[in-house]
């Protein structure tokens, strides 16, 4: 288990969400897909959610699969609206200016070490 | 008209039982899911979602309902001309059931198929459409069953227990 606010730190992350504390956060790895139903088949509650989808129905997706916090690569920021439908249902959303893969290789050796 | 039945092991008796009894429900909830409307699509399984988790049903469980109920909304809003969701919440378990305006599903065992896929550009660009909204439902549900009618309505509903 690793807290988000490590992770945020080391992604150099944003969060678009300030009224969730990354601290309160506790994480055992990533599900990195683009693809919503693939990840509603196979993201699980302790997984962050690497992507570049950033539409409301984004926010639909992790809340129904119980993931708590969203990780935007590339600089991808979300809009207001989305932003808010998150903090209504509980979800972090941190965007990052790294790509998917080092997003996804930095948490792997932070989780690995 | 073609119809494809589903059941997790272990669940044929417990559903048939369910089935022949045909209690009435707990509490009965119903929402319009409109065609291509993908932001409405997804209320039905977010009030749902609310509501069994006051009446403190397991996170897991809960987790299964809110996935199978939301691919199944999108489904009624990517595919078909508009219809609607009805959950009805007893005891024991959830029978949620959707039922839209046509125009049916061509071959439902190939729709069954992980990969396959009729969603048009629009639901594509979303994210949607990868072809694992059926398989998604049926992974998360304890029974499952299609009736479609080509060129005519499709109703799918499933139960899952608490």
């Amino acid at each position: 288990m690793m807290k988000l606010a490590n992770y945020m730190a080391a992604i150099d992350g944003t969060n678009h969400t300030p009224a969730i504390d990354p601290e309160e956060i506790e994480i055992l790895g990533a599900y990195v897909s683009d693809m919503l139903s693939d990840v509603m088949g196979s993201a699980k509650p302790d997984q962050v959610w690497i992507t570049i989808m950033k539409h409301l129905n984004v926010i639909a997706v992790a809340s129904m699969t119980g993931v708590p916090a969203i990780i935007l690569a590339k600089g991808n920021v979300p809009d207001a609206a989305v932003c808010d439908k998150a903090l209504e249902e509980s979800i972090c959303i941190i965007s990052s200016k790294l790509s998917t893969f080092e997003l996804s290789g930095i948490l792997y050796s932070m989780l690995k070490a | 008209m073609a119809e494809y039945r589903f059941f997790a092991d272990g669940f044929e008796e417990r559903v048939s039982d369910y089935l022949s009894n045909k209690p009435e429900a707990d509490v009965e909830l119903e929402f319009a899911v409109p065609e291509k409307d993908f932001n409405t699509a997804g209320k039905g399984s977010s009030e749902l979602k609310n509501l069994l988790k006051r009446l403190g049903v397991d996170s897991e469980i809960l987790r299964r309902i809110a996935v199978a109920s939301y691919e199944a909304e999108i489904n009624v809003a990517a595919h078909s001309q508009g219809g609607v969701m009805k959950s009805a919440v007893h005891d024991e378990l959830i029978h949620v059931s959707f039922i839209d305006s046509g125009p049916g599903i061509g071959d439902i065992e190939q729709a069954m198929v992980p990969g396959f896929s009729t969603a048009d550009d629009l639901v594509r660009e979303l994210g949607f459409g990868a072809g694992l909204g059926l398989p998604n439902i049926k992974k998360n549900s304890d029974a499952m069953r299609i009736v479609s009618q080509e060129g005519g309505s499709t109703t799918l509903e499933f139960l899952i227990f608490f």
